[in-house]
């Protein structure tokens, strides 16, 4: 039973981790605190089912589609809501407050077309789900596809963050956006960026979960606080913290799912984030 | 007992010691200049004294009475007040509520018309009129006076000075030392980093000069000064021929 | 002039139940119910700038208090123990995060609702077995509006005199620079805590008062997500920072939600969203300061 929940746990951290991702670069590197977040996690779900049932897209393909348009997404929304913000702020803990309250204007904006468009029912799409053994679990092979989607993507973004040159300028941008353009960074090109690529992780995950899981118009509030909590829980801007905050989330939801009731599972990770407000709040591996 | 002492006041940010084991200590009535170059950790300490930063390690006491590990405003109720490096006005209030709140929140706790002609005589002091406008209206120099007036209106029995006179013409440098010289007539401690040799001769008596997170020289004014170490961290080492 | 406005209307707005329809009367229910909400929201997050998106976990937990309480207890003991809890959650909320950056404090209470929603669920499928319950209360719709009415005049008259008092200025400098609210010996943690526990009795009140309105009640009823935003902006709209902001925020944008809903009922909240939007946007710090900075710069075009 242990070993059962250790690996669904894994692979459900997996997404998770993929998820929170894309939340701490908007949030770390252009300092939008992105409330809808989870609206436009599904709306790649939404999407994906659409194009699965509609045209018959296997949803590998689907993803392909699916993440630069939520990049692109994600960089006209930047252009023409964040960036305003940002001028306005003029350096000041204020584009923090703007960007919760147009983000939160926002949420129920997608939230009100996604309703329109796909009603307020259960979606769900049945692909590849017989069961893979994994050291003599049963995993349906839909979850371990979105884990492998989830590993990849992760690592590469990690990768990239650390080691390109690209990913020293992301960086210095998130660092000290105040010194950036002195060494000749164009800061809004890279918050810009960030925002969108943030958009296009959020569209992978929310598309890679849709490959397994149910969800509705209305879920994109609990999707955001789980991504929330793992972004605060790893550090702002922390990419490998968030990785690891999101792999030890899917654990624990898991085991309190099992063990204890699925019902549980958002206060568990209440509980989580309140032990980490109480005694590190930093985050795990954020700097002091 | 000193009026303000620091012992080995550590401060460490993961690897870097912005403060290191510095120690000196300051007598009531005193005007002592904190110098060094840019860098050197004289904020981050003022940061410590005042309260903005936990210290690492080491203690700071004022009139015997811990101030390490206690929050900022317990602190300032303690009777400490100071000034910030880049001006830290209240941009929505007006020039009288923003001088009114340390008298309002700090030791004291007046309140109303009481509260109002502390404000007034601080403004008066640093000579500021109209006390009705919004400060976000305010000049930069006019700024800088709103800030010492708050920190006086704090009554306060330790001012610490964050390189106040930072970015003033000619006029208003004699203007500035001339207010601070002053203040010494109220009894009290003034602690003043400044980079303005002219104002801290004019000024200081004595002098800490900090390099790198440490205390490297400690004495009167002209003594150090003149003192090869101290020459040696702001111009750098100069190199036998 | 303005200063004896307040109870003419007071008296006024009290006695128009004998002219009102049913119909006109709920419309008003709702009306003194959003300026209560807007009025008690602002009380704590239009100065201190934190902003708290949990208005609905704290309305819907004193109308859930009404729903379990109100066979076994007499109404003023109700809603006594309903003002108990949401001042206990409000400590609970802001003990763990008002010590920490605002961030902190906005995400607890963006997943507040869902979480006690969802807590409820559980409770009330897996220990006391009942999903829905009922309030079969003796309150009549005028005595629900007297109720509001008071709650919300207290609301506004409690925010008037935070104004004048220690309270208000306190909250009004840990708005504009915290840091410098602690050097001058203002105690962060716990002024933020007396508004917000203030802030939060008065909404879980609101809820509990309103909550007869419902007759049948279940957790997804009372935590709907709308009332949070709609406190929001119609607080925002009018000015979260101004004694009047509040109320000029919510009469008129809660008539264009009724007739939204009811005209719109599946895309309403698409204009709600664009709205609030556009709120953020073209009024940043509400109508009343914006008619302010024109008759400044009027003013000053005059001099």
């Amino acid at each position: 039973m242990l070993l059962t929940t250790l690996i669904l746990g894994l692979v459900l951290g997996g997404t998770y981790a993929l998820l929170a991702l894309g939340l701490t670069i908007q949030y770390g590197i252009a300092r939008i605190m992105n409330l809808a977040y989870g609206e436009l996690t599904l709306l790649a779900g939404f999407a994906l089912v659409a194009l699965f049932k509609g045209l018959g897209l296997p949803p590998l393909a689907a993803l392909l589609l699916i993440a630069p348009a939520g990049y692109a997404l994600g960089w006209v929304l930047y252009a023409v809501m964040m960036r305003p913000l940002v001028a306005r702020s003029g350096g000041t803990g204020r584009l923090e407050v703007d960007s919760i309250l147009a983000t939160f204007g926002l949420l129920f904006l997608l939230q009100g077309i996604m309703l329109v468009l796909f009603g307020a029912n259960f979606t769900s799409i049945s692909y590849l789900d017989r069961g893979v053994d994994i050291l003599g679990v049963s995993v349906a092979l839909n979850r371990l596809i979105a884990f492998g989607i989830c590993v990849v993507v992760g690592g590469a973004l990690t990768l990239a963050l650390t080691r390109s040159r690209w990913g020293l300028v992301m960086r210095a941008v998130a660092l000290t956006p105040g010194s950036a353009p002195l060494v000749g960074i164009d800061v809004n090109r890279i918050a810009r960026q960030g925002f969108a690529l943030g958009t296009a992780l959020a569209a992978t995950g929310g598309a890679s979960i849709a490959m397994y899981q149910t969800f509705s118009a209305t879920d994109g509030v609990v999707f955001t606080m789980r991504a929330l909590i793992i972004v605060i829980m790893g550090g702002v801007g922390n990419v490998t913290g968030a990785l690891i905050a999101g792999f030890a989330l899917g654990l624990v939801e898991t085991f309190v799912a099992t063990a204890i009731d699925p019902g549980l599972t958002l206060a568990a990770t209440f509980a989580i984030f309140l032990a980490v407000l109480l005694w590190r709040p930093q985050g795990l591996f954020g700097r002091a | 007992m000193s009026f303000l002492s620091i012992e080995n006041a550590t401060k460490s940010f993961g690897g870097l010691k912005a403060v290191n084991d510095v120690s000196f200590t300051v007598e009531q009535g005193e005007i002592v200049g904190l110098l060094g170059p840019n860098g050197s950790g004289k904020t981050t300490l003022l940061n410590l004294v005042s309260g903005a930063l936990p210290a690492t390690s080491g203690r700071i006491a004022l009139e015997g009475h811990a101030l390490t590990g206690k929050r900022p405003d317990l602190i300032a109720r303690a009777g400490v007040a100071r000034t910030f490096q880049l001006v830290r006005i209240l941009p929505s209030l007006t020039l009288e509520e923003n001088v009114m709140i340390p008298a309002v929140f700090g030791t004291v706790a007046h309140w109303g018309a009481a509260a109002e002609a502390v404000a007034r005589e601080a403004l008066e002091t640093v000579g500021l009129t109209d006390a009705g406008r919004r400060a976000g209206d305010l000049t930069y120099i006019d700024q800088k006076r709103l800030e010492l007036a708050r920190a006086l209106a704090a009554e306060p029995r330790l001012l610490l000075l964050d390189e106040w006179l930072a970015g003033l013409n000619p006029t208003e440098l004699a203007e500035g030392i001339a207010l601070i010289r002053s203040l010494r007539e109220t009894g009290i401690t003034i602690v003043m980093v400044e980079h303005i040799l002219e104002a801290v001769r004019a000024l200081c008596p004595r002098c800490v000069v900090m390099n790198s997170g440490t205390l490297i020289a400690d004495g009167a004014t002209e003594k150090v000064l003149s003192d090869p170490h101290v020459i040696a961290a702001y111009l750098g080492e100069v190199e036998d021929a | 002039m303005t200063r004896f406005l307040p109870a003419p209307a007071l008296a006024l707005l009290a006695a128009l139940p004998l002219w009102l329809s049913d119909y006109g009367l709920g419309l008003m229910i709702g009306m003194v119910t959003y300026v209560t909400l807007a009025s008690a929201w602002a009380l704590f997050s239009g100065h201190t700038r934190y902003v708290s998106l949990a208005t609905v976990a704290f309305y819907g937990t004193g109308a859930y208090t009404v729903a379990v309480l109100n066979e076994a207890l007499p109404y003023p003991l109700v809603l006594l123990c309903a003002g108990g809890i949401g001042a206990a959650m409000a400590l609970v909320v802001g003990l763990s995060t008002l010590r920490l950056a605002g961030v902190y404090f906005v995400i607890f209470t963006f997943g507040l609702a869902e979480l006690v929603r969802q807590l409820i669920t559980w409770y009330e499928v897996n220990v006391t077995g009942t999903l829905g319950r009922y309030i079969f209360l003796d309150v009549t719709a005028k005595g629900i509006y007297w109720q509001m009415l008071g709650l919300g005049a207290l609301t506004i008259g409690l925010t008037a005199w935070i104004h004048r008092h220690r309270l208000g200025l306190a909250l009004r400098v840990i708005g504009d620079d915290e840091v410098v609210a602690a050097h001058s010996g203002i105690n962060l943690a716990r002024t933020k805590l007396i508004a917000f526990t203030l802030s939060a009795t008065i909404i879980t009140l609101a809820g509990a008062i309103a909550s007869p309105r419902w007759v049948y009640v279940e957790p997804s009823i009372v935590f709907n997500p709308t009332v949070s935003f709609l406190t929001v902006i119609m607080a925002l709209l009018g000015g979260a920072n101004r004694l009047w902001g509040p109320l000029l925020g919510a009469v008129p944008l809660f008539l264009l939600f009724e007739w939204l809903s009811v005209d719109f009922p599946d895309t309403y909240p698409i204009f709600l969203g664009l709205l609030f939007i556009g709120v953020v946007f073209a009024f940043p710090n509400g109508v009343l300061a914006g008619v302010e900075s024109l008759r400044h710069r009027l003013k000053e075009r005059r001099a």
